[in-house]
C-alpha cells in the first residue's frame, strides 16, 4: 500500500444538513471534496471526476450496484464503488477517497491522498 | 301530486329518474330515491378505471336535482303492498307508485372458504377499495370466473402487481360471448399478459394461511393455486328479495317478473335494469336496462311504451384485447353456416354466421381486431356489405430498426465503434446493453445511442429482460403503471414494495420523472430532490466544466424587445456566453450553481419562466412567421406555436420532446424533424408525428389531416400522454413507434378511434397537467429549503468554485480549457501529489 498523508478533520457541516442520498462539496484544507450520507452511511470522496476532470462528483447520484454503495459520475455517469473508489465501468480507473466521521452531530471530512 | 319511490340508485335507477324528470313537465311526480349506497350513481360499467388513475368522483352520473329526495345509506328493507308503503331503518315512505331498480349482486359459489378475509366480489367502488387495500405487499391473487367481469377483476390484480391466475369452469374464457376459437385466441393474449388461466375446472375450496386471510385455492383436479387475494367473480344475481318479501311473482331464473310494459303484477309496482325478469328473461347489460328505464318513464306519464327487445351486442376492451360478439355469435340458427378466419401473426379471431344461403349475416365474434364491429353490427339480418374475407382481414403494419444498418455504420460516434464491432462482441457473448458498453465502449459518453444497442440484440436474436436495472424486474412502463395504480408517491416505497437495493442513476430518474408526469409536486421536494440527475436538481443543464447554462422559456420563439434586452442584461451582468439555440430561444452559458437563483431571480422579475432545457420534458415549439406577416401564410403558426407550448411546458417524458409550426407547406419552422409538427393547409392543420434530428435523423409521419385546432390539440394531448404512459426510458418518439406492434396504424386506432378505450383517461390526464402548471424556478425562489441547495460549498458558501474560470473568444468568455481539464487542486501547505 502507497504511503498515506493526512491532515487534521476538518468540521464540514451539522449531519441535518446531508440531505439522504444527495451530496454535498465542501472545502477542505483548499480540496474540493463531495460528502455524501447514505443508508450505508456517510462517505466522502474527491469532487473531481477522473474522466471529465471537472469537479463535480458531488452532484452525482448514489445507489448500489450488486449490494455495493456507489456513486455515479454526473458528466458521463461512470459509476463509482464508493467503498473502494474504484469505477466499475471503466478498468483501471479510480476515484480518491477522504475519510470522514459525524462527532457530537458534525460531519468532519480529513483528507487522505494515495500515491 | 303524486308519491314516487325510486329503490336503487345505479346506472339504471339514475337514468330512470332523469327521464322521469325530463318529462314529468307538471310536476306530476314527487320522486324519492332509496339507496344502499352511500355514494350517488356511478358508472359500474367504467370501475376497473379506478385502477387506471381516475379518481372514483369521476365515474359519477348521478347529476343533483333539487326536486329530487336521494336517501343515500338508507335501503328498502320492506314493500307493503296493502298499505303501499316502502319500509327502512329509518321509516315508512308511502308510494302512489314504486319502481324497483335493485339491479344484481355478485353470485358466490358454495365453496369452502369464501367467507375469509382476502375474498372479494368486483362489483362496487368499495369493493375496489377494498381490494386495492388488501394486494399491498402481497404477491399472489386468483379470480374464480372467466367471464367478462373476471377478466376485468384479473386486469386490476395484475395492475396491483399480483401474480394473478384465472380459474373458469367452462372450457374458454368467456364462455357467453366467444366461441371455442375466439377462447383460445383470447387465452394466448391472456398468458402473454402474465395471467395464467385454469380452464375446465371447479375451485373445490378457499384456504387461509397462517394469519386467517386466505392464502390458497383448490381445484377439482387436485391442483393447489397460491392465492393471498382471492375475488369471486362467477356471475350475477338479479336482487329480487324485496319483490319475493312482498309476494310478487318472480321470473324462472329469479329476477322480478313483469311484462313488455315493465310491469309487475301489481299495477302500482315497476322494475327496471337487471333487476328485472322481462317477460321472464333477465339482462345484465346496461343498454337493456337504459331501455326499461325509458319504458317506465313513459308509463308513468301516461305513454304506451313497451320494451323493444334487447340488443346483446358486445365491444370491448378486456386486458387490453378487442373483443366483440354481436347477433347469433355461436350459430344457433338451424342451417347457419360459419366464415372463420383465424390469423397468428396479427393474432386475431374472426367469425361471422351466415344464413345457409350465405347471403344474410347472422352475427359473429371478432377476437384481436375489432375494427369491423359496426359496420358487421350494422348489417345484421341484412346482406353482407362485402365479401366476408374483405370485411375481416385486419389492416397490417411494421418497422424497422437499428437491425437494418449495414456492418460498417458507426453506431457509437462519441466511441468510433460500428455495427460490426457490437455484432462481433454479441457473437462474443455480450448478451445486454451494459456488456455492449463494457466491451465496446459504445453508449458510455452522450449516450444517445443505448437504444440502438439494444435493437441490435434484439436483431441477433439475443432475448433481452425489460427489466429497468437491477433494482426492479419492471419495464418503465410497468412501473409507471404500478406506481399510478398503487398511488405510489415515494421511490423508498416503490423500492420496498416491488425493487431491491438502493436503486441508481437510472431507475432513480426514471421513477423522478413518473412522479413528475402524474403531477406529484415539485421536483425538489422531499424525498423526489435525492432522485433527480443534477440537471433536474439544479434546475439548469450541467457543462463540460461543472458550470450550468440557463434557457429561460421564449414560447414559440416570439420575444418583444424589452425581453430581448432584459436577457441581454442578465447575460452582461453575470457575465454568461450567449448563444441562440435551434429551438428559437436563448442559451446563457457558464453559470455557477450559487449564480443560477440570482440569474433567476432577475429573469422571473423580468416575465420569464423555466424553459425547462434541463428535463426529458416539453422543450420548444419552433415556429415560422405565419399569415400574419408572410405572403405565403395560411394560418397563423405564431399564435399555435405559443399556445401548444404553453399547454405542454413542464411535461416530464421519458425523453425530451420537441415540436414546431410551419404556417404553410413551405415548412420554414422544420417541423417534420420534431417529435410532433404541425403544418398550416388551407383547410386547417396537418399533425405529423415522430420525427426528431440529433443522432439517427428522421422526418415525422403524417398521422391526420386537416384538423381544426381543437381537433389538432385532443390529438397531440393523447399522443404525448400515451407516449409518457407506455415507452421505454429514453426512448424517443420515434423508437417508441418504431417498436409498437402495428406501428402508425395501431396509433392511430388508439388515439383517433379509441381503440383501446383510454382516450378519456388519456384526456384527463392532460387536463390535470394543463391546470397544475407551476413555473419551477419561480417555486425554487418562493422557498428557503429549496434555495439551499445552490450552494457553492456546504463550509464555504461564499466562496466560489475556484476551478470554473474562463478564457474569451469572438467577444465572449468560454471555458479555460486547459486549466480547467484536469486542472489539480491548490493542496494548501501539501507535500506536491503525484498521480
Amino acid at each position: 500500500m502507497s504511503p498515506v498523508v493526512t491532515l487534521d478533520w476538518t468540521p464540514v457541516c451539522p449531519l441535518d444538513r446531508l440531505d439522504l442520498d444527495r451530496g454535498v462539496a465542501a472545502l477542505v484544507d483548499g480540496v474540493q471534496v463531495a460528502v455524501f450520507r447514505t443508508a450505508h452511511g456517510l462517505y466522502a470522496v474527491d469532487n473531481l471526476d477522473p474522466v471529465g476532470g471537472a469537479y463535480v462528483m458531488s452532484r452525482g447520484l448514489v445507489g448500489s450496484r450488486g449490494g455495493v454503495p456507489t456513486l455515479a459520475s454526473p458528466l458521463h455517469k461512470q459509476v463509482y464503488d464508493l467503498t473502494t473508489g474504484r469505477c466499475l465501468d471503466l478498468p483501471g480507473v479510480t476515484l480518491t477517497r477522504h475519510r470522514v466521521r459525524c462527532r457530537d452531530g458534525q460531519v468532519e471530512v480529513r483528507l487522505r491522498q494515495e500515491q | 301530486m303524486s308519491e314516487l319511490i325510486v329503490v336503487g340508485n345505479g346506472m339504471v335507477g339514475q337514468r330512470f329518474v332523469e327521464a322521469l324528470r325530463a318529462r314529468d313537465t307538471d310536476g306530476r311526480w314527487r320522486v324519492t330515491v332509496l339507496a344502499e349506497e352511500r355514494r350517488p350513481a356511478y358508472d359500474r360499467v367504467r370501475l376497473s378505471a379506478v385502477f387506471d388513475g381516475v379518481d372514483a368522483d369521476e365515474l359519477t352520473v348521478h347529476t343533483p336535482d333539487a326536486g329530487v329526495d336521494l336517501r343515500l345509506g338508507e335501503p328498502a328493507t320492506g314493500v307493503d303492498r296493502a298499505r303501499r308503503v316502502v319500509t327502512t331503518a329509518a321509516g315508512e315512505y308511502p308510494y302512489d307508485a314504486l319502481v324497483l331498480a335493485t339491479g344484481s349482486y355478485a353470485f358466490v359459489p358454495p365453496v369452502d372458504g369464501t367467507d375469509l378475509p382476502g375474498v372479494f366480489v368486483y362489483r362496487t367502488l368499495d369493493d375496489l377499495t377494498a381490494i386495492r387495500e388488501h394486494a399491498r405487499g402481497r404477491r399472489t391473487g386468483a379470480v374464480i370466473g372467466g367471464g367478462l367481469l373476471g377478466l376485468e377483476a384479473a386486469n386490476a390484480l395484475r395492475l396491483l402487481g399480483l401474480a394473478t391466475s384465472v380459474v373458469e369452469f367452462a372450457p374458454r374464457l368467456m364462455p357467453v360471448q366467444v366461441d371455442e376459437a375466439g377462447g383460445a385466441m383470447l387465452r394466448r393474449y391472456v398468458e402473454e399478459l402474465g395471467v395464467t388461466p385454469y380452464l375446465g375446472v371447479a375451485t373445490t375450496a378457499l384456504r387461509p394461511g397462517p394469519d386467517g386471510t386466505v392464502a390458497a385455492l383448490d381445484l377439482a383436479d387436485g391442483r393447489t393455486l397460491d392465492a393471498e387475494l382471492v375475488v369471486v367473480a362467477a356471475g350475477i344475481r338479479p336482487r329480487d328479495e324485496l319483490a319475493r318479501a312482498a309476494g310478487l311473482p318472480l321470473g324462472p331464473r329469479g329476477g322480478v317478473l313483469v311484462d313488455a310494459a315493465c310491469r309487475t303484477a301489481d299495477e302500482r309496482i315497476w322494475a327496471v335494469g337487471e333487476c328485472a325478469a322481462v317477460d321472464g328473461v333477465c339482462h345484465g347489460l346496461v343498454a337493456p336496462g337504459y331501455a326499461t328505464a325509458e319504458v317506465v318513464a313513459d308509463r308513468l306519464l301516461g305513454g304506451a311504451a313497451t320494451f323493444p327487445g334487447a340488443d346483446t351486442a358486445t365491444k370491448l376492451k378486456l386486458l387490453g384485447v378487442d373483443v366483440a360478439s354481436f347477433g347469433d355469435a355461436h350459430g344457433v340458427t338451424p342451417g347457419c353456416l360459419d366464415v372463420t378466419y383465424t390469423d397468428p401473426a396479427t393474432r386475431s379471431y374472426a367469425k361471422l354466421v351466415l344464413s345457409d344461403d350465405a347471403r344474410t349475416l347472422l352475427g359473429g365474434v371478432l377476437v384481436g381486431d375489432a375494427s369491423a364491429y359496426p359496420a358487421l353490427r350494422a348489417s345484421v339480418g341484412g346482406p353482407l356489405p362485402a365479401p366476408p374475407l374483405a370485411l375481416l382481414a385486419p389492416a397490417g403494419g411494421a418497422g424497422a430498426g437499428a437491425g437494418a444498418l449495414p456492418a460498417g455504420a458507426q453506431v457509437c460516434s462519441c466511441n468510433a465503434v460500428t455495427r460490426a464491432d457490437l455484432d462481433a462482441a454479441i457473437a462474443g457473448g455480450a448478451a445486454d446493453v451494459p456488456a455492449l458498453k463494457a466491451c465496446t465502449r459504445a453508449g458510455t459518453s452522450c449516450g444517445s445511442c443505448v437504444p440502438m444497442l439494444k435493437q441490435l440484440l434484439d436483431a441477433a436474436g439475443v432475448r433481452q429482460s425489460t427489466a429497468l436495472c437491477e433494482h426492479f424486474d419492471h419495464s418503465r412502463q410497468e412501473l409507471f403503471d404500478l406506481i399510478r395504480v398503487r398511488g405510489i408517491r415515494t421511490f423508498s416505497r416503490l423500492v420496498a414494495e416491488h425493487g431491491r437495493g438502493s436503486g441508481c442513476d437510472i431507475c432513480k430518474p426514471v421513477v423522478a420523472s413518473i412522479l413528475a408526469s402524474l403531477g406529484t409536486g415539485h421536483v425538489l421536494d422531499g424525498e423526489a430532490a435525492s432522485l433527480q440527475d443534477t440537471n433536474d436538481h439544479f434546475l439548469a443543464n450541467l457543462q463540460r466544466d461543472g458550470s450550468y447554462s440557463v434557457v429561460p422559456r421564449i414560447p414559440g420563439g416570439e420575444i418583444t424587445p424589452e425581453k430581448l434586452i432584459a436577457i441581454g442584461e442578465v447575460a452582461r451582468d453575470f457575465q454568461l456566453y450567449t448563444k441562440i439555440t435551434g429551438g428559437q430561444r436563448i442559451d446563457l452559458f457558464g453559470a455557477r450553481v450559487d449564480q443560477l437563483p440570482q440569474i433567476w431571480r432577475r429573469l422571473v422579475d423580468a416575465g420569464f419562466e423555466s424553459g425547462h432545457a434541463y428535463g426529458k420534458a416539453l422543450r420548444t415549439v419552433k415556429s415560422c412567421v405565419g399569415d400574419t406577416w408572410c405572403r405565403y401564410g395560411v394560418q397563423d403558426s405564431v399564435g399555435l406555436a405559443v399556445a401548444l407550448e404553453l399547454r405542454y411546458r413542464g411535461l416530464r417524458a421519458p425523453h425530451k420532446l420537441k415540436s414546431a409550426v410551419s404556417g404553410c407547406a413551405r415548412e420554414c419552422a422544420e417541423a417534420r424533424s420534431k417529435d410532433f409538427g404541425v403544418i398550416a393547409t388551407e383547410g386547417g392543420w396537418n399533425l405529423y408525428v415522430g420525427g426528431n434530428g440529433g443522432f439517427r435523423p428522421r422526418h415525422a409521419d403524417l398521422f391526420a389531416t386537416d384538423l381544426s385546432t381543437a381537433e389538432l390539440v385532443t390529438l397531440i394531448d393523447r399522443f404525448l400522454m400515451y407516449y409518457i404512459r407506455t415507452a421505454d426510458r429514453l426512448q424517443r418518439t420515434a423508437a417508441w413507434i418504431e417498436a409498437m406492434d402495428g406501428g402508425l396504424d395501431h396509433l392511430r386506432s388508439v388515439l383517433v378511434d379509441d381503440s383501446l378505450g383510454l382516450c378519456a383517461d388519456l384526456d384527463a390526464a392532460m387536463a390535470r397537467h394543463v391546470t397544475s402548471y407551476s413555473d419551477e424556478w419561480r417555486d425554487v425562489l418562493e422557498d428557503p429549503d429549496r434555495l439551499r441547495r445552490f450552494t457553492s460549498f456546504v463550509n464555504a458558501p461564499g466562496v466560489p468554485d475556484p476551478s470554473i474560470s474562463f478564457t474569451r473568444e469572438r467577444g465572449q468568455p468560454v471555458p479555460a480549457r486547459d486549466a480547467g481539464h484536469r486542472r489539480q487542486p491548490v493542496a494548501l501547505g501539501l507535500p506536491e501529489v503525484r498521480r
